[in-house]
């Protein structure tokens, strides 16, 4: 799957595009996978836009991943994986942060499902959720210092 | 503690640990119920007791030593995990893998689905008091791990997919177990249901018992058979096809009621349409072909061309010290592991280490319904939704 199709041509772009042209930052494909970069402030209404709108129908979200880009700004990187059931097709968005106080808005009431992945990445990576019912840590102890999976802790621990 | 009103007055609650040390939480969780008598007010789940740091790890390893410690996470199903990484390696290099590997992978990811199926049915049962159902699901896991011994040299954490096919050739003669397998298992399955699935026992537990509708499991971003025994038809291999598991002709079950007995009914069903997979793909896979991929940068020579060509002597070196270095980019492969949608999402930097592996365990996220499942209901319906929902601490923690 080496070609490029005409991403302006995806009847998704043109629906997000028709809805607000300035959230979307960039579009990839590769892979045959579809990624839109989003600029952060635009993410949450995106994604409520994403899940009722009737032609898109989003309504399952898979995952949400957080990747550290150190040193490269902006540092954070969170994709959110969508799924739509009822049309069996997937996309995933892409938002960068940066590393100084990274905040986003958490998309829970939008999937609650997100509740945990949120959580998960606050905890690995300090990431903060605003709007999250239960920002706590949870893989690692609560009294923890440090963000385990960002690039500059080390693999083998505080030492 | 908090007070709550009950219809003999003003009553106080009490909280109980359950786990982390806990026979019934196959495996290391602990859940606060806080109680209102032998009703669960609210309950609170905590995991993390067996984080290992994996996806840091694979960070500093390459593309096929991570390999190795993806089994270790859904520690039940370990070729599911093997599975899921090796395509999302093979997404991102765009590399095909050669059609006896693609069916003997299917092959193998069904018996493990089976395998682990039975581990489930077996430790769900014995949680419920259905002690001789354990000994026989164990009973035929046996059969199942010998042959997984017999084509990798490991009963459990096999490492047997790689980048571009299979480790090694299948030993001459592996079908015949397999096929003895095909022919004895569904008589024993049959076994496990005249046990079960009329028993006035085993109904009152799992009849009504942590409901779950369609539209809570698809919010919580429920999968596998906790999803579909709630009406709702994802199964991965049939929405987004791999490995060939479109010539493959089988059915996904789902049942509407959302209970514990819908989930255990789809999940025994599961087993009866794994092996008809299983059967199929023994007529499918042909007698002789490649099961590595020609790419010699990135799939490593056989041993003989390595010890006399000069060529391959180098690319085996350049594997085994470099490793491959994939193009930048991110992918993200899903596959339906016995638990639900297994994801795999790696981060290349045009290094040969994965920039970042992610991996989207379905337990992980089949567990928030926990809390819905088992508020408002009794302490034993808690032992009965946490074995339903059917949990492996390893894919959970990572």
């Amino acid at each position: 799957m080496t070609e490029t199709p005409d991403l302006e041509q995806n009847p998704i772009i043109a629906k997000i595009r028709g809805w607000r042209p300035v959230a979307v930052a960039g579009l990839i494909s590769f892979r045959g996978e579809l990624t839109v970069v989003v600029y952060p402030e635009h993410l949450r209404p995106l994604t409520e836009f994403l899940k009722s709108d009737p032609d898109l129908a989003f309504t399952y979200l898979s995952d949400v991943t957080g990747v550290d880009r150190f040193p490269i700004e902006p540092r954070f990187e969170l994709n959110y994986h969508l799924l739509s059931l009822s049309r069996r097709e997937t996309i995933r968005l892409s938002v960068r942060l940066p590393g100084e106080n990274p905040v986003i808005d958490s998309v829970v009431p939008v999937w609650p499902t997100a509740n945990w992945h949120e959580r998960e990445i606050f905890d690995l990576f300090g990431i903060r959720f605003e709007g999250h019912p239960n920002l706590r840590r949870m893989m690692m102890p609560d009294d923890w210092e440090g963000y385990p999976l960002r690039k500059d802790y080390p693999v083998e621990g505080p030492r | 503690m908090t007070t709550v009103q009950t219809a003999t007055g003003l009553e106080q609650t009490m909280v109980l640990n359950m786990g982390p040390q806990h026979p019934s939480t196959h495996g290391v969780l602990r859940v606060l119920l806080e109680l209102d008598g032998e009703i669960i007010v609210k309950a609170d789940v905590d995991i993390g007791y067996l984080h290992t740091g994996i996806e840091k790890t694979a960070e500093a390893l390459t593309y096929s030593q991570a390999i190795t410690i993806t089994d270790r996470m859904d520690y039940l199903a370990p070729l599911s995990n093997n599975l899921a990484y090796c395509l999302a390696v093979e997404k991102l290099l765009d590399l095909e893998v050669p059609k006896r590997a693609q069916y003997i992978r299917v092959l193998l990811t069904e018996l493990t689905r089976i395998g682990s199926h039975l581990v489930w049915l077996g430790t769900h049962a014995i949680d419920l008091g259905a002690m001789s159902v354990f000994l026989y699901c164990f009973r035929e896991r046996e059969e199942l791990l010998k042959i997984f011994e017999l084509v990798s040299g490991q009963r459990m954490m096999t490492s047997y997919f790689r980048i571009g096919g299979l480790a090694l050739d299948p030993p001459v003669g592996w079908t015949d177990h397999v096929q003895k397998i095909v022919q004895t298992f569904p008589s024993r399955f049959d076994e496990y249901e005249e046990l079960l699935t009329r028993n006035r026992i085993w109904l009152g537990r799992t009849q009504g018992v942590g409901v779950l509708t369609a539209e809570d499991a698809i919010a919580l971003g429920v999968s596998g058979p906790s999803l579909r025994g709630s009406g709702v038809d994802y199964d991965v291999r049939k929405y987004f096809p791999y490995s060939r598991y479109d010539e493959f002709d089988f059915q996904v079950p789902v049942r509407t009621e959302g209970d514990c007995y819908a989930r255990y009914l789809c999940r025994v069903a599961e087993m009866r349409e794994s092996l008809r997979i299983v059967r199929q793909a023994l007529e499918k896979i042909p007698p002789d072909g490649p099961v590595k991929a020609d790419a010699p940068g990135i799939v490593p020579p056989q041993r003989e061309k390595m010890k006399t060509e000069m060529e391959a002597l180098i690319y085996h070196f350049k594997i085994f010290t470099e490793g491959f270095a994939p193009p930048p980019g991110e992918v993200y492969q899903r596959i339906e592991s016995p638990r639900g949608e297994l994801g795999c999402f790696l981060a290349s930097d045009g290094s040969p280490k994965p920039y970042r592996m992610r991996i989207r365990a379905p337990s992980f996220v089949n567990l928030q319904a926990l809390q819905k499942m088992i508020e408002g209901r009794l302490v034993a319906d808690a032992i009965a939704c946490i074995g339903t929902l059917d949990i492996v601490l390893g894919e959970i923690d990572r």
